[in-house]
């Protein structure tokens, strides 16, 4: 048994802060992604948790136990590091039965369960290797091995996929899920890979300069972004956004454009309040190409010309002018387009997102 | 004529060569050939006399010789040991400092900075059991009320050596190994702490594997230094007393010059120098085994 919780966590460098109190339950068994552009602290707040890294002020709990004070070894966690952090002298079945070496278990064991994880991790032909002699690929993968083969309460990952290619970071993706379903252990993820995080995740935490901007299920960071940060974080092709005025019954863009107010927000707005207006890719779309069916009251349709498409097979990024720049649609079913063609486009409004101006925060509906 | 027919780079290169020739070479086949005469130094003719392995033999065959090699050997052991230890400590020490580390490396060097002369000189004085430093202040501090014949009790005389010699180089040791843990990766020390190692199972089993080849490199360095040690001995005890500081070089250097018999005394030097060389390629083939296990790419 072993959450992971964090009170009013902070990290300072001298007088620098980089991580401003932040606060998170993992529970048990959980696997937890924490995302963010890079130097927000997602590296900085999983060394703490390791104990690589001393505490300024608050608290880590792993298992309801403070360990603050206990340096790495008393904490019972495996960390795979983004280099890796093979030991270089060391084979790959040395490296990965060191920390039962060091726990004083008999070879016979180690050998055991490192056999036991060299088939997890399809590494049974290179026990004998030492890093040097590895591909990139093949050293995660014995990072990962080492990670295992200690049995932790907690996994703690830095980014153990970005020295991958793309065919084999995917490969990996999948085993660290069945690994995950396999060890039963509480995990902590970090990626600035969205995408990872999406697939991998029970809930995503999404840092932003050394503060949380929302924690929630992938559905719940995608589908009800808490902040405007968070709408233009997750989400591939990111949302359009857009400064809008409310202004009798609808939102005035900055080129003038008129969009009717979705019904749902019709009562938190007041007339004259600036917003940033969103809308996801997925829901624009060439009429009839869409994702969702939409609810025909709250489409509203527009001729734009299009200014280029990015054809990705089962469908289509078409980019629009619109606003006085380029939005991006999805298109479904695809069929050619030429740039400057005028498209009939379809905008689901009551999938639209709303933002105050000055906090960022997602309006209510 | 000739000269025509050498390219630039050769005729230019050749006044380096003619020079380097005539202070190494030329001295070398020279002492190499008076190996195989009775050369003195008092009578210049003998030089023309050759006897062949004769002086070999008698180097072979002389006790003198072989003790002074054996103490030879033995203070390398020592001196290499201790400096080995001290310097890997003061690497370690000065690596942790957060502030002032540049001024704490050049201080660290400073004893290099000294001629082995001027070691022999401070030693000895420090040494000295009348008005030496260390008596008084093992005096002062009530530790002892005899004047410890430092320099003049054969065993405690080496002991001295040993010391001068050890502060005057663990530097050579600190250096390296200090280079070592800036060039070190962090990585796999914080991944063994992750695993579960004490500090000092970091060391033993990350750290230090990591700066073996750092530490034999400086093996190398200093086991050609200490094999032909003279200047500090020379000075602190010239092979005294009686004989029971005598290490090779300063038995050549007296076998030379005091007694003149200069052919002898190159034929020691020849063998003298083996020791070096099995020393060399010792601490090579360590080298080398320890890179290959860290799968070093230098
Ligand atoms: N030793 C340090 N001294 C001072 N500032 C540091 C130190 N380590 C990190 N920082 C700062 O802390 C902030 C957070 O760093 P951190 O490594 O946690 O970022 P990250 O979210 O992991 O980014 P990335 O995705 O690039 O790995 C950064 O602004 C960084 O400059
Ligand atoms: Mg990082």
């Amino acid at each position: 048994m072993a959450p992971v919780t964090l009170r009013k966590l902070v990290k300072r460098y001298g007088a620098l802060e980089v991580v401003h109190g932040i606060d998170l339950e993992v529970k048990d068994r959980e696997f937890i992604a924490l995302v963010g552009p890079s130097g927000c602290g997602k590296s900085t707040t999983l060394r703490m948790i390791a104990g690589l890294e001393d505490v300024s002020d608050g608290a880590i709990e792993i298992g309801g136990r403070k360990v603050n004070e206990l340096p790495p070894r008393a904490r019972n966690i495996s960390m795979v590091f983004q280099s890796y952090a093979l030991y270089p002298h060391m084979t790959v079945a040395e490296n990965m039965g060191f920390s039962l070496k060091i726990a004083g278990r008999k070879p016979d064991e180690i050998k055991a369960r490192v056999d036991e994880a060299a088939v997890i991790l399809d590494l049974g032909h290179l026990l004998e290797r030492r890093p040097s002699q590895l591909s990139g690929g093949q050293r995660q993968r014995v990072a990962m091995g080492r990670a295992i083969v200690r049995q932790p309460d907690v996994f703690l990952f830095d980014e153990p996929l970005s020295n991958l290619d793309a065919k084999l970071r995917t490969q990996v993706r999948t085993e660290i899920k069945k690994l995950h379903a396999r060890m039963q252990a509480t995990m902590i993820y970090v990626t600035h890979d969205q995408v990872e995080a999406m697939t991998l995740s029970d809930r995503i935490v999404i840092m932003r300069d050394g503060h949380i901007e929302q924690v929630g299920t992938p559905e719940e960071v995608f589908q009800r972004p808490a902040t405007k940060f968070v709408a233009g974080f997750i989400g591939s092709p990111p949302m359009n956004m857009d400064e809008a005025i409310v202004d009798n019954g609808a939102l005035v863009l900055a080129s003038g454009v008129r969009l009717p107010i979705p019904p749902r927000f019709a009562s938190a707005l007041r007339p004259g309040q600036k917003v940033t207006f969103g809308l996801r890719p997925d829901d624009i779309y060439p009429s009839g190409h869409g994702l969702h069916a939409g609810d025909p009251a709250a489409v509203h349709e527009v001729e734009l010309p299009v200014s280029i498409t990015e054809p990705l097979g089962n469908e289509t990024l078409v980019f629009i002018q619109f606003n006085g720049r380029d939005w991006v649609s999805r298109m479904l079913n695809p069929r050619p387009l030429t740039s400057g063609e005028k498209v009939r486009m379809s905008f689901d409004l009551s999938r639209a997102h709303l933002f105050d101006i000055d906090t960022g925060k997602a309006l209510e509906g | 004529m000739k000269l025509k027919t050498l390219s630039a780079p050769a005729l230019l290169l050749l006044p380096a060569f003619v020079v380097l020739a005539a202070v190494i070479v030329l001295p070398l086949i020279f002492s190499f050939y008076s190996s195989f005469t009775p050369f003195r130094l008092t009578k210049p003719e003998t030089l023309c006399v050759f006897v062949g392995l004769r002086n070999y033999a008698t180097v072979l065959g002389n006790a003198e010789f072989w003790v002074a090699f054996g103490r030879t050997v033995l203070l390398l052991t020592v001196a290499l040991n201790a400096e080995m230890l001290l310097g890997l400590g003061l690497a370690l020490l000065v690596n942790k400092a957060t502030h002032g580390q540049r001024l704490l490396r050049t201080a660290m060097m400073f004893p290099m900075m000294f001629s082995p002369v001027l070691v022999g000189f401070q030693f000895k004085f420090l040494f000295n059991d009348n008005i030496g430093f260390v008596n008084n202040a093992l005096q002062s501090l009530g530790l002892t009320n005899q004047a410890i014949p430092w320099l003049i009790d054969g065993n405690l005389a080496l002991l001295s050596i040993i010391i001068a010699e050890v502060w005057s180089s663990t530097a050579v040791f600190a250096i390296l190994i200090l280079a070592g843990l800036l060039a070190m990766p962090k990585d796999p020390v914080e991944a063994a702490h992750v695993d579960g190692c004490t500090p000092w199972q970091t060391f033993r089993y990350v750290t230090w594997p990591y700066l073996m080849p750092f530490a034999f490199i400086a093996m190398t360095i200093r086991s050609l230094d200490v094999a032909r040690a003279y200047d500090i001995v020379k000075i602190m005890t010239d092979g005294g007393p009686a004989k029971r500081t005598e290490l090779l070089w300063t038995l050549v250097g007296r076998t030379a010059y005091a007694d003149a018999r200069m052919g002898l005394a190159n034929a020691m030097a020849y063998v003298a120098i083996l020791l070096s060389i099995v020393f060399t390629v010792y601490f090579f083939r360590k080298l080398a085994a320890a890179r290959q296990q860290i799968g070093a790419e230098w």
